[in-house]
């Protein structure tokens, strides 16, 4: 019997197109647009100025405050803007605009492609380094790196689990990442644990990408403290705590984070981004990016520069089909829609899918059946019917008192709905909302 | 058989007057006094219970008024200036003329203004869309014409306009109970001091883009060149954040900044036509008159001829919106 989460979960059509494509490296662009805030938390501030010249690698953008990551020019050229424009989230953000006119890679950075094992510093230094290296979740949350892995005082983490889930549809970044670069992987692995002063290690891969868990496996013969383990295919896996729960049966408590029981959970590109960052002294200036679709003549795989323009990579993936009805950013389940394709390219983008006009369409919605389905999918042990109609009613006391703060936002609700009730929309408006009252009570 | 019914009778009285004066002594014990003067101030309020005064319904603030040392923060919108000179006379205090306010909409975004560049099939919520991105329009300021600020109006004050996308302000109804202000997801919606014959005169726009990025999405957005800055004679107007705004205390509606607004993004409303001075003026007029002025200057027309066309024109109003309602059920 293989592993998986025991409390609801969807299986989508899994849609992997790119699966079997190599990484390829994009060419570098004309122009970056890298924004200032590419994480959750406070955003970078500003260390350039226009006119500038920076090298690839050079910190642009330092932190402000704990929960906040630094930025780094992903590119060689001159600062030509530094003013708000559009990113994936929809707004206007702060960015720094680079006009590339080179290559020309800092001196200290590493760029062979030697394996290098041993890991020299002590975990202190680990955590400093992922701090300067810009290091935040690279599944998508985009939550600093640095944050997660110095523990508050009290807590002690017994277990690191590698995410290798991707869990969503169509997106095979991970996928592709760990059959190419599966030996750093597993050494970034072991640099996380030397941080948080972890001697077992958990990889877990669905049963979907049987060639990743045949490497990972062998792989891991050679350290006994890491373990791989196949899950069963299921939405949503890749999930921080359907994930513990999985591999671990532990449950963290409802408002907890995954450290109250011992665990602390990275994604496999996170993983790569610490070995390159510890191991070759390279901040996180590039990252795997899933260029997809149906209609989409040549599904890939690009190693994207950071600042990248999204209508760059789809070009580089066959250009735009004609019937295309939305773009999103990252996977069918949790990805957004983008209004503009001359975003670019974050550190949280894992994916950029193309959907056909037919597909894109919410269908009309309809009233609630009392079908339960969306109770029986609910990864949290939810009930979406009840917090959508608490949400458009506005009992928000009710709405606490229900857990709606628990949601994670997978989705799995609105995607079983037989009568297409936009159950997310406003489950995160009731989160959204819930989440100020709160706030405001403290 | 009397016998029995004497005494049944006889034990129910007893025991009913053992009961009442446990309750009497009880009632005397646990007595919570309450100033009388609370249920003639609720009597005096509208009991609308809109928390347009701040507080959750008429009984707590008429509570607050007796609690209160000097009715000077206290304010019924709804009411006005006759319900607080009453409630002022219960009390025996001051009241404090309040200045009655209205509500205006900060944004003429129509869709002929800015042009949608994206369609939004999700949850017509005016928060769920501002939480995701900045709309089907390019605007990250403006309205987004799910109509919460509509729904949110408990006095028929506001209906959406299906021709423009925006929400209008029915002036005669609204209370100024802030409801729409509080709803917007976008804080688009402000209070300002009413005028005579309602008369207003604001910077329909909070965009605080440059010029250039704002005329991009909008053509009628304040592009912060602060020609009206300089115009008024009065200090009535700020420039913040490539943004004018005009403070409705200082302002003397003498009209001068809308002449000078090269995006028509300030509005008068409900004034008389003007009159044309030179030849040349009324060319200019004419030539930078834009459909949405236009409009405005048909409502002045109505709103300053006999009372009779104004009160049908708001009933119409009125109608509209119970009719959009049923519509929704």
């Amino acid at each position: 019997m293989l592993k998986t989460f025991p409390m609801g979960g969807v299986h989508p059509p899994e849609n992997k197109f790119s699966a079997g494509n190599k990484i390829i490296k994009a060419d570098l662009p004309e122009t970056v647009n890298i924004p200032l805030s590419q994480h959750l938390g406070v955003p970078a501030e500003a260390i350039v100025n226009r006119g500038d010249e920076v090298k690839t690698g050079q910190l642009i953008g330092s932190s402000k405050g704990f929960v906040s990551s630094n930025i780094h020019s992903s590119v060689t050229g001159k600062v030509i803007k530094i003013d708000k424009s559009l990113d994936s989230s929809g707004y206007k953000k702060a960015s720094v605009s680079i006009q590339v006119s080179g290559d020309e890679w800092l001196p200290e950075i590493d760029r062979s492609s030697d394996l290098k094992k041993e890991i020299g510093i002590s975990g202190e230094e680990i955590i400093k380094k992922i701090l300067e290296a810009g290091i935040v979740g690279m599944g998508g949350a985009t939550f600093p790196s640095h944050v997660k892995m110095s523990l508050p005082k009290g807590k002690t983490a017994e277990i690191v689990i590698l995410n290798g889930v991707e869990c969503e549809p169509y997106l095979t970044s991970d996928h592709r990442l760990m059959l190419e670069k599966g030996e750093e992987i597993l050494i970034g692995l072991r640099i996380i644990m030397k941080a948080l002063g972890v001697n077992r290690g958990m990889v877990g891969i669905e049963n979907n990408k049987k060639d990743a868990i045949q490497h990972f496996t062998n792989l891991a013969k050679q350290y006994p403290e890491i373990e791989v383990f196949p899950l069963k295919v299921k939405y949503p896996q890749g999930g921080e705590k359907q994930l513990i729960k999985a591999l671990t049966g532990r449950e963290v408590p409802s408002g907890g984070l995954p450290i109250d029981v011992g665990v602390v959970v990275h994604n496999v590109g996170t993983s790569f981004a610490v070995y390159e960052a510890i191991q070759k002294n390279k901040p996180l200036i590039e990252r795997v990016v899933t260029v997809t679709g149906k209609g989409v003549s040549s599904p890939s795989n690009l190693l994207a520069r950071i600042g990248t323009p999204v209508s760059q990579l789809i070009e580089a993936a066959g250009g735009i089909p004609e019937n295309t009805g939305k773009i999103v950013n990252g996977g069918p389940m949790m990805g957004k829609a983008l209004n503009s394709t001359d975003v670019p390219v974050m550190k949280g983008t894992s994916g950029i899918l193309l959907i056909p006009g037919e597909e894109s369409k919410r269908e009309q919605s309809s009233t609630c059946i009392r079908c339960t389905k969306c109770v029986n999918v609910c990864p949290m042990g939810l009930e979406p019917y009840l917090l959508m109609t608490l949400s458009e009613k506005e009992k928000f006391e009710r709405l606490e008192n229900e857990k709606v703060m628990d949601c994670i936002e997978c989705g799995s609700c609105s995607f079983v709905c037989p009568s297409n009730r936009p159950l997310l929309d406003y489950i995160r408006l009731a989160k959204f909302r819930v989440g100020n009252i709160i706030r405001n009570r403290k | 058989m009397n016998s029995v019914l004497l005494l049944t009778i006889l034990s129910l009285s007893i025991l009913g007057l053992v009961a009442a004066l446990i309750l009497y002594v009880f009632a005397q014990k646990f007595k919570v006094y309450e100033d009388p003067r609370i249920d003639d101030i609720e009597e005096a309020l509208p009991s609308a219970n809109c928390g347009g005064c701040g507080f959750p319904g008429c009984r707590n603030f008429a509570e607050a008024c007796v609690k209160a040392d000097s009715l000077d923060d206290l304010f019924c919108p709804v009411g006005g200036n006759e319900v607080m000179a009453n409630v002022a006379n219960i009390l025996g205090k001051e009241a404090v003329e309040g200045k009655p306010q209205v509500a205006v909409i900060r944004c003429s975004g129509s869709f002929e203004h800015r042009p949608r560049t994206n369609n939004y099939d999700g949850a017509q919520n005016c928060t769920v869309i501002h939480n995701l991105y900045t709309g089907d329009t390019d605007c990250p300021y403006g309205c987004l014409g799910q109509g919460e600020c509509v729904d949110a109006c408990e006095f028929d004050a506001m209906y959406m306009d299906e021709k423009t996308g925006l929400p209008v302000i029915i002036d005669e109804n609204c209370v100024a109970c802030g409801a729409c202000v509080e709803a917007c997801p976008r804080d688009i919606i402000e209070l300002r001091k009413r005028n005579k014959k309602d008369r207003k005169i604001f910077v329909s726009c909070i965009n605080e883009d440059k010029g250039g990025v704002a005329k991009k999405y909008c053509s009628v957005a304040c592009i912060g060149c602060s020609l009206c800055y300089k115009a008024c004679a009065y200090d009535a107007i700020t420039m913040q954040n490539n943004l004018a705004f005009i403070d409705s205390d200082k302002c003397v509606l003498c009209r001068k900044c809308v002449e000078v607004c090269p995006t028509d993004a300030i509005h008068e409303l409900n004034f008389p036509p003007r009159r044309v001075k030179t030849g040349e003026a009324s060319k200019k007029d004419a030539s930078s008159a834009k459909p949405l002025k236009k409009e405005s200057t048909v409502k002045d027309q109505q709103t300053d001829s006999p009372e009779a066309p104004k009160e049908e024109d708001a009933k119409k109003n009125i109608e509209e919106v119970s009719t959009k309602k049923t519509d929704k059920n």
